[in-house]
């Protein structure tokens, strides 16, 4: 058949995929196995991945060494968490208008919604840090939630948009002619149907999120108390000694809880995530 | 629509309708719903992208510090370039070019063993994908240790195989610190590339795979013949994509060197966040932004006009 392997094919293949995935994972196998040692092991000459004093007390000892780390978590999701809501009121209507309707400079502001793809937020950094000094909001979790947003709505737009496309027209003329409003229809018909695209872009857009916020904190936020948990362990990198152990430990906790969602869903993700070809 | 529908199964039908008359024609009178509609979303573009994007055109006419501002005309755009701006722009350049490259490289090696058919490839692709799932700066966490010279992964396992002789500091030395931000930087970006390109290649026509095999056509010549070409587009549009994300990655080179040993990391973005944001000198990192802009500007048109045609060609 077309896609038998011979024995030899099958191995090289493997072979391949191994070193490939090593590659991928070493930094995280690496990071795990760091958390797991104590800090004397974690300096220690020569090199070695697996020693016998392995133990989970870094993961107990963090939340006392890292005065704020439980903080910096909550941090993190609540600024991804009101990323994901104000992106999608940004989102949902602007996807809905351009897929729905024809009308003047339709294709224009599309386009100049995705050319800001191309913008990164680096680049108008000094303009934004004088808006947030302006408009007092240095230091504040809305310095980071308004830019965080407003880098992840073109994308939003791309996907939605796709999805919407793929309902029938003939859903909402039969609205209309059953004498439906507008507004009625698009919240009480075609919402209702377009939630599995929803589902993906408010998955998508919260991923994305999380994963932006240290330009941001890094540039508008001095408050400790408002730090995501990569600026969080990021203050501890100038310190003389770093307690690697803790600092891995505390990263893998923090990311595990996204990375558990994208086990349980990466068929919606990875569909998401390609089709707009998002994340910086 | 972005190019990469074409290469979704799924979204193929879509191109179509878009072509079809709109629900809501309407006659004469202009009609304002679409319009509102745009106004959450154009309202936060407007104050977050569009109004800095005017705004650092105009600071870069000036010497606009914390202290105030005046207008200095071009002085700061023919400042930047007695310093040593031009070299900056070619590291950058060079940076972008070795980590696209090897991003494709890495992406197409990737897309192909994860499209064989073995056993196991569901799981190879969720294993594929957490670099791109972590935050960036997590990740760059982790490889900050791995570089580490005396008790780091890459070292010491340099030092067991014999490969150095003792340890080695990554990040301390100028040509090692850059090849390290690269490697990184391709590792952050290969997951993306590679599942891209995967999803162009799931899309290829069985039926031509099939008749090359019937004719005897081997494996790496259907690979060459038939897969190569069919994705070569979505390639192109990856390569691009990622040229101009490469060129705006602030958070890898940040944690791992913040610009040194001695500015040898430091590209466009690591300039102008140091000469603005570290030393408030927003004039001078206004002008350096713009520089960026005007190269970011080539390449938004290479990408938009490679969009006109694939949504061209696809009617």
């Amino acid at each position: 058949m077309i896609n038998k392997y011979t024995l030899w094919e099958k191995v090289g293949l493997y072979a391949a995929i191994a070193v490939f995935l090593i590659f991928i994972l070493a930094p995280f196998a690496e990071a795990f196995m760091v958390s797991l040692r104590p800090i004397e092991s974690v300096f220690r000459v020569p090199y070695q991945f697996f020693s016998d004093d392995m133990t989970f007390a870094a993961y107990v000892d963090m939340w006392s060494e890292v005065p704020g780390l439980a903080r910096y978590i909550f941090n993190s999701f609540f600024i991804a968490f009101c990323v994901t809501v104000l992106a999608l009121i940004c989102i949902i209507p602007a996807a809905y208008s351009f897929s729905r309707f024809d009308y003047r400079g339709r294709n224009s502001l599309l386009t100049a919604f995705l050319a800001i793809n191309m913008v990164g937020a680096a680049v108008l950094i000094i303009p934004l840090y004088k808006l947030m000094f302006s408009l007092g909001l240095l230091n504040s979790y809305w310095s980071m939630i308004l830019p965080g947003a407003a880098f992840t709505v073109p994308t939003g737009i791309f996907l939605m948009r796709s999805y919407f496309l793929r309902i029938p027209r003939e859903l909402e003329e039969a609205a209309y002619v059953d004498g439906a409003g507008r507004v009625y229809t698009l919240w009480r018909v075609i919402l209702p149907v377009a939630l599995p695209g929803i589902v993906v872009v408010t998955i998508t857009t919260f991923i994305t999120a999380y994963a932006q916020q240290f330009l941001f904190a890094l540039t508008f936020n001095g408050k400790d108390e408002f730090h995501p948990l990569t600026v969080g362990l990021y203050q501890f990198f100038g310190r003389e000694r770093i307690l690697w152990n803790q600092v891995m430990a505390a990263s893998l906790v923090g990311t595990l809880p996204v990375l558990i969602v994208y086990v349980f869903l990466q068929k919606y993700i990875v569909a998401g995530l390609t089709a707009g070809a998002v994340k910086e | 629509m972005s190019p990469v529908e074409t290469s979704h199964p799924a979204s193929a039908a879509p191109a179509t309708a878009a072509a079809a008359p709109a629900v809501v024609a309407a006659p004469r009178r202009i009609d304002w719903f679409p319009y509102l509609l745009l106004i959450p979303a154009a309202l936060l573009t407007l104050v977050i992208v569009a109004w800095p994007l005017i705004e650092t055109f105009r600071l870069s006419f000036t010497d606009a510090s914390l202290r105030g501002e005046s207008y200095v005309g071009a002085e700061n755009y023919v400042e930047i370039f007695e310093d040593d701006f031009a070299e900056i722009m070619i590291r950058t350049f060079i940076w972008m070019f070795l980590g696209v490259t090897l991003k494709i490289v890495m992406g197409v090696i990737g897309a192909v063993l994860l499209n064989a058919a073995l056993p196991g490839r569901a799981i190879f692709r969720i294993l594929v994908m957490p670099p791109w799932i972590v935050p960036i700066a997590i990740g760059v966490f982790m490889w900050s240790w791995m570089y580490n010279g005396q008790f780091g992964m890459i070292s010491g396992l340099a030092q067991r195989f014999g490969l150095i002789d003792g340890p080695f500091e990554f990040l301390a030395y100028g040509t090692s610190a850059f090849l390290a931000t690269v490697v990184t930087d391709v590792w952050v970006g290969t997951p993306l590339v590679a599942l891209y390109l995967l999803a162009a290649m799931q899309s290829i026509p069985t039926e031509l795979y099939e008749a090359a095999w019937t004719d005897g056509a081997g494996r790496f010549y259907r690979f060459r013949r038939i897969t190569l070409p069919l994705i070569a587009p979505s390639i192109f549009t990856v390569a691009l994509l990622s040229a101009i994300w490469t060129f705006n990655s602030f958070d890898i080179i940040w944690i791992l060197t913040e610009g040194g040993p001695r500015g040898s990391t430091t590209t466009m973005i690591i300039d102008t966040y140091k000469t603005a944001i570290s030393r408030f000198r927003f004039g001078e990192g206004a002008a350096r932004a713009v520089m960026i802009l005007v190269c970011l500007t080539a390449f938004a048109g290479a990408y938009l006009a490679l969009m006109a045609r694939s949504q061209r060609d696809a009617r």
